[in-house]
């Protein structure tokens, strides 16, 4: 196990330094002016122009701007917004309220696809599993910004059941609608690992065993199917979390929660491409982490994986 | 052998046709392919996700089929937010012009970007991964690296950078690069998965015994049997590419508002969603349809191509 945790990190190590490399690349291969969407259509002044460029090293050769930026990253200095904020504080006071978010979400998205998943499969090619497959998959299609718009609209402000914007209050409950939203968005991958494994359970041996030996199936069920369907679609779980920390700009900009995603969606409607850079960077180094403790997760859960 | 007349056989003592055992010459021809069609066929689904491809395409290539009226030019603020009316069925945007037109002018945009990045993925992602899969050791190490660290960035964020720094020349031509450019090292993963299964098949051996080069039995054989994977994965990426644009025009950093398209209309229309809503709805139902039908459409070909699925149906 330890060779498996020890050879993952290390495979991790050029992935994180190819990914930050390729995102300062990309920015500085690209023929726009990083400063110029600052003025708008106004012409930039020559010495404030500069001034900007020398504080964000953009007047260094490339290798040196990666460089010193990398040298700024493991110092724990992230650096500074475009009004003034260090990106240090701007992250301790967002990424909390981005994680409550995203963990409300994977909650639900977890006992979404186990409840469905567990009796579509039970009730294979019934009705029930016809429907929810069809369900999960229309919601799997609507695009994120048009879920929360509609589910706003209605939810919100026709129904009045859910607070419409977040704002200042980052509860739980100002939170749970967008939550719902998201789990409702994505968990059709999970429902169907859930299903296909239940499928996959029901066939097996020790279900079988079980069964001769006079177990109920009430008991059968929980502790022998469902338990035994349950790595993937926690895997399945874990790999979304990274992907919705890195993915909350729209939802936390349309219920206007301050999370990272508001950040970056401030940072992307004033044009500030520094800021928007390296808030992509950190959101990106969070999901290579994240991802590296979901192939551990896989690897605790299924002993198969540590000896391939 | 249950056939009686084979069962055991004699020389036939007059003219007597000779029945032969091995071969029914009456049966269908099937294949791979063959059995995917024949099975698709027969799903009413398949009818209705390939219908609304079909005529989203149609929109897109001739959309003054469904509309005279002009998206752009004829629109009145006097109309602002007005209800539907006749000859105006989804009634008209915040700046008064016409929803029905616009949504229908709009597909030729998602479309676009939906079918330049599906090309962008499946030029670069399929010659990484099948030569990552098909030559193995250092190449593969190299090209799946390279692969890695593309994958390592979700795809939206970069697409988000790229966009923000091109922000003086937004097209259907940067933004599928910029989605294309970092979506297809997912593709180029689940081929290489597949090539190294397929590359192990009896055929491929007798490929190279019989002298046939490398590159050769690659393309000939490797490639076309493990092309079922790559093809649901393009069908389902053609929606996601939709969604990628339309989320990225959401955003304002997509394409500029000369162009059409579903995200910037859905957009524009958030402001005024409590007194109109419609304005925000209508694009928004043809795009989630779009979206599905492609999604539907590789979830189909997917089950059909795979002859354990239709088994376990």
């Amino acid at each position: 196990m330890l060779t498996y945790i020890l050879r993952r990190v290390l495979q991790a190590i050029p992935v994180f330094f190819g990914t930050t490399l390729l995102i300062y690349f990309m920015v500085f291969a690209m023929p726009g002016d990083p400063i110029a969407g600052l003025f708008g259509d106004k012409t930039p002044n020559p010495a404030v122009a500069d001034a900007l460029r020398a504080q964000y090293n953009l007047d260094q050769p490339f290798i040196m701007q990666y460089f010193l930026y990398m040298k700024d990253f493991f110092t724990g200095n992230l650096g500074v917004t475009f009004s003034g904020q260090s990106v240090n504080d701007v992250l301790v006071r967002a990424f909390p309220v981005t994680l409550k978010l995203v963990v409300m979400a994977v909650v639900l998205e977890f006992i979404l696809s186990v409840a469905t998943g567990l009796i579509a499969g039970l009730r294979k090619g019934k009705l029930f599993d016809n429907a929810s497959l069809i369900f999960a998959l229309v919601f799997s299609s609507v695009p994120v910004f048009v879920a929360m718009f509609l589910a706003q609209y209605f939810i919100g402000i026709k129904l009045g059941w859910a607070p419409v914007t977040a704002g200042v209050d980052t509860s739980w409950g100002a939170m749970l609608l967008p939550a719902l939203v998201i789990a409702l968005t994505i968990y059709v991958t999970g429902m169907r690992l859930m299903r296909g494994s239940v499928i996959e359970s029901r066939q097996a041996d020790y279900v079988r065993t079980a069964y001769a030996k006079g177990l109920t199936h009430r008991r059968i069920v929980p502790v022998h199917i469902a338990r035994n369907s349950l790595i993937p679609v926690i895997t399945n779980t874990a790999a979304s979390f990274g992907a919705l920390i890195a993915g909350t700009t729209v939802t936390e900009y349309i219920f206007n929660i301050p999370g990272i995603g508001k950040v970056l969606f401030d940072a992307i409607t004033k044009s500030e491409v520094p800021t928007v850079v390296s808030f992509v960077t950190i959101l990106t180094v969070i999901y290579v982490i994240v991802n590296i403790l979901v192939d551990l997760l896989y690897a605790v859960l299924d002993p198969r994986i540590r000896y391939v | 052998m249950s056939d009686p007349k084979t069962e055991h056989f004699v020389a036939p003592i007059d003219d007597a046709v000779v029945e032969v055992d091995a071969l029914k010459l009456d049966e269908q021809k099937s294949n791979l392919w063959l059995d995917a069609w024949r099975d698709l066929r027969r799903r009413p689904l398949f009818y209705a996700a390939l219908g609304m491809v079909l005529l989203v395409t149609v929109m897109a290539l001739w959309p003054t089929l469904f509309t005279d009226v002009p998206p752009n030019d004829d629109c009145q603020l006097s109309n602002s937010n007005s209800a539907a009316t006749a000859g105006h069925p989804m009634g008209f945007t915040f700046q008064g012009c016409d929803v029905y037109a616009r949504v229908v002018w709009g597909a030729r945009t998602s479309l676009a970007v939906g079918i330049l990045v599906v090309a962008i993925t499946a030029v670069i992602g399929i010659p990484m991964g099948a030569i990552a899969g098909f030559f193995g050791g250092k190449v593969d190490s190299i090209l799946s690296r390279i692969g890695d660290i593309f994958f390592s960035i979700p795809y939206f964020l970069a697409a988000v950078v790229v966009m923000s720094v091109l922000a003086d020349m937004r097209s259907v031509w940067t933004i599928a690069l910029a989605i294309g450019g970092f979506a297809w090292a997912s593709l180029a993963r689940i081929l290489r998965a597949e090539v190294l299964q397929v590359k192990n098949s009896d055929y491929v051996m007798a490929s190279e015994a019989v002298g046939r080069g490398r590159m050769s039995t690659l393309l000939r054989h490797v490639l076309p049997n493990s092309l079922t994977p790559v093809i649901v994965t393009l069908t389902i990426s053609l929606g996601a590419a939709i969604v990628a644009e339309a989320t990225l025009s959401f955003l304002g950093i997509g394409l500029g508002d000369t162009i059409m398209s579903w995200g910037n209309d859905i957009s524009k229309a958030q402001t005024s969603i409590r007194t109109s809503p419609m304005a925000l709805i209508w694009p928004s139902l043809v795009l989630t349809l779009t979206v599905l039908a492609f999604i539907v459409l590789g979830e189909l070909i997917r089950d059909a191509l795979d002859p354990k699925a239709r088994a376990r149906r």
